[in-house]
């Protein structure tokens, strides 16, 4: 029931999963962040449409995630992480506690890690954005992606997304070659689940290997 | 969150007349510079913060880390924590800086967060946090339920009647403890504040947390050149490993020569409403023999005038124990 055309064209089973589930009530949520015009399922929003909704007061903004340039126009309010979510429909970054307490919002921007969540987008026109989608795809994952499925680096795997973004980012930073140096810049990713003994395991798998 | 109206000043000129616009001083302001934005976004998002304007101050010349002319340090109010924290002179000349500023936040927050941010960081509070309950700081004059509340975490140096806030930041202890200056440009000019002259203690006016007044931009801090042959210690205690702010935790700075003391700074951070410099404290190291007895009569000093909430009596004994083990570290 989603009514974001570009939600539609995410072709994952979970998605297709949620799209039979859904109810009118949510549809009514979900329709509270696109402009009325994209609302209506008897007509689909053409893409330029849903990029440029009807907010009083948006501001137009270049956005260039994964490598790919998105025009959009904004509420000053949108927050990264909402505006990589609701508007550019890339819904593998997590909104966990939205306060960042809990990291798995956790995107690149300029090859460093930052919590999407605490940024408002309008911040970074012109900034470099990685999200887990563009780190690899099914058929040819990330290391660090392979080695969280080796080492069962999850459960729910809500966390996962973050987890693996902060994760790649580390390899470029300071650390020490311990557990507990892994451990001590991972802690901003939270783990409800308590994976931790195998994210660690995943992230010093892809560290000796090179 | 509220509307805003969000804007790129240009240059610093512009950023500093727009800001002057605002009726109060920095903190709560309806015109708010933006920095790294993981407070101000934070208490946006609860309406503790309801600013009319924000001002991205981002792309403003204040990015660089230098040398002075001196041999101290010039630090832009817009480098990252941690590219300060990891900055090759501040881990070698000042690594009382780098240690602090690693223990504070997470990763990712540290690649967000500023300095001159990180020097306007708002007490985490849960009363200044929460919009339901009164609180002096966030609304003058309705009152402080924390001091019949929940306290466990609040401040036992520097409170008043008004407000027990406690000051959250780690890096602001160590430059503290390193003696930095504030460099504030403003709608008057330029001036410079000591570091432990620049946060104000609650007194009857909790609301105003630091000297700024309407329109002044930290532009940068500086550090003095390197003390030499000085040894440097952030210890920091706190509820888990990481990630969590201080219960306690001092930063030191100590010069010995033959067993004897002859320089000493001292910082107490997690126990103060406002980062808490101990001159007291250092009056009592100055001149005696670097052992466990001088460094817990220095402890006992700085905490003299501790006054104990309902939940935190135990930080007493804490942040003696803490400072004392820094001293130790230190001299070790």
């Amino acid at each position: 029931m989603s009514n974001n055309p570009k939600l539609d064209q995410v072709d994952r089973s979970r998605r297709k999963f949620l799209k039979s589930t859904g109810t009118t009530a949510a549809a009514g949520v979900i329709s509270a962040y696109l402009p009325a015009h994209a609302s209506g399922a008897a007509e689909p929003a053409r893409e330029s449409e849903v990029n440029h909704p009807t907010v009083e007061g948006a501001v137009p903004i270049t956005l260039r995630i994964n490598g790919k340039d998105h025009k959009l126009n904004i509420d000053p309010r949108t927050t990264l992480l909402d505006c990589i979510r609701e508007t550019v429909a890339l819904t593998g970054t997590k909104k966990g506690c939205d306060h960042g307490q809990c990291g798995a919002c956790t995107v690149h921007v300029n090859g460093k890690r930052v919590l999407s969540c605490l940024n408002l987008a309008l911040m970074h026109d012109g900034h470099e954005i990685t999200t887990i989608e563009g780190l690899g795809t099914p058929d040819a994952l990330h290391p660090m992606q392979k080695a969280f499925l080796e080492c069962d680096g999850y459960q729910c795997g809500y966390c996962t997304s973050g987890q693996i973004m902060s994760a790649v980012a580390l390899l470029k930073e300071p650390c020490g070659p311990d557990d507990s140096s892994v451990k001590e810049l991972m802690s901003g990713n939270i783990c409800r689940c308590g994976a931790y003994a195998n994210i660690v395991a995943a992230i010093q798998q892809v560290r000796k290997n090179g | 969150m509220r509307i805003f109206e969000f804007i790129r000043p240009p240059d610093p000129a512009a950023a500093i007349a727009t800001a002057a616009q605002s009726k109060t001083a920095q903190q709560g302001a309806d015109v708010r510079f933006m920095g790294g934005g993981t407070t101000l976004i934070d208490l946006m998002k609860l309406n503790v913060e309801t600013p009319a304007r924000v001002l991205d101050i981002n792309r403003l010349p204040f990015d660089k880390i230098e040398t002075t002319s001196d041999g101290g340090l010039k630090i832009g109010a817009t480098v990252r924590n941690s590219d300060l924290a990891y900055d090759k002179t501040v881990q070698l000349a000042y690594p009382v800086l780098s240690q602090a500023i690693l223990q504070g936040a997470s990763a990712q927050i540290r690649n967000m967060a500023t300095v001159g941010g990180n020097l306007l960081q708002r007490t985490r509070c849960v009363y200044f946090r929460d919009t339901a309950m009164p609180c002096n700081k966030r609304e003058p004059g309705s009152g402080c339920p924390a001091i019949t509340g929940h306290n466990r975490t609040l401040a036992i140096l520097g409170a008043s009647e008004h407000c027990i806030a406690t000051n959250p930041s780690d890096m602001c202890v160590a430059l503290a403890a390193l003696d930095a200056t504030v460099h504030i440009q403003g709608p008057k000019g330029i001036r410079r504040v000591a570091f432990d002259d620049f946060h104000l203690l609650p007194g009857s006016t909790p609301e105003r947390e630091t000297v700024l007044e309407p329109g002044d931009l930290i532009t940068h801090v500086t550090l003095m050149p390197p003390f030499k042959r000085s040894r440097q210690v952030y210890l920091k205690l706190r509820d888990r490993a990481s990630y969590e702010f201080a219960l306690a935790s001092a930063a030191v700075v100590l010069t010995i020569g033959s067993g004897t003391i002859t320089q000493a700074r001292i910082a107490l951070g997690g126990v103060g409403t406002k980062p808490w410099r101990s001159p007291e404290a250092e009056a009592a190291l100055k001149g005696k023999p670097a052992n466990d007895a001088t460094f817990r009569e220095a402890a006992e000093v700085v905490l003299q005038g501790a006054k104990p909430q309902s939940e935190n009596r135990f930080k007493i004994e804490l942040a003696k124990r803490c400072l004392t083990h820094a001293l130790r570290t230190a001299a070790a």
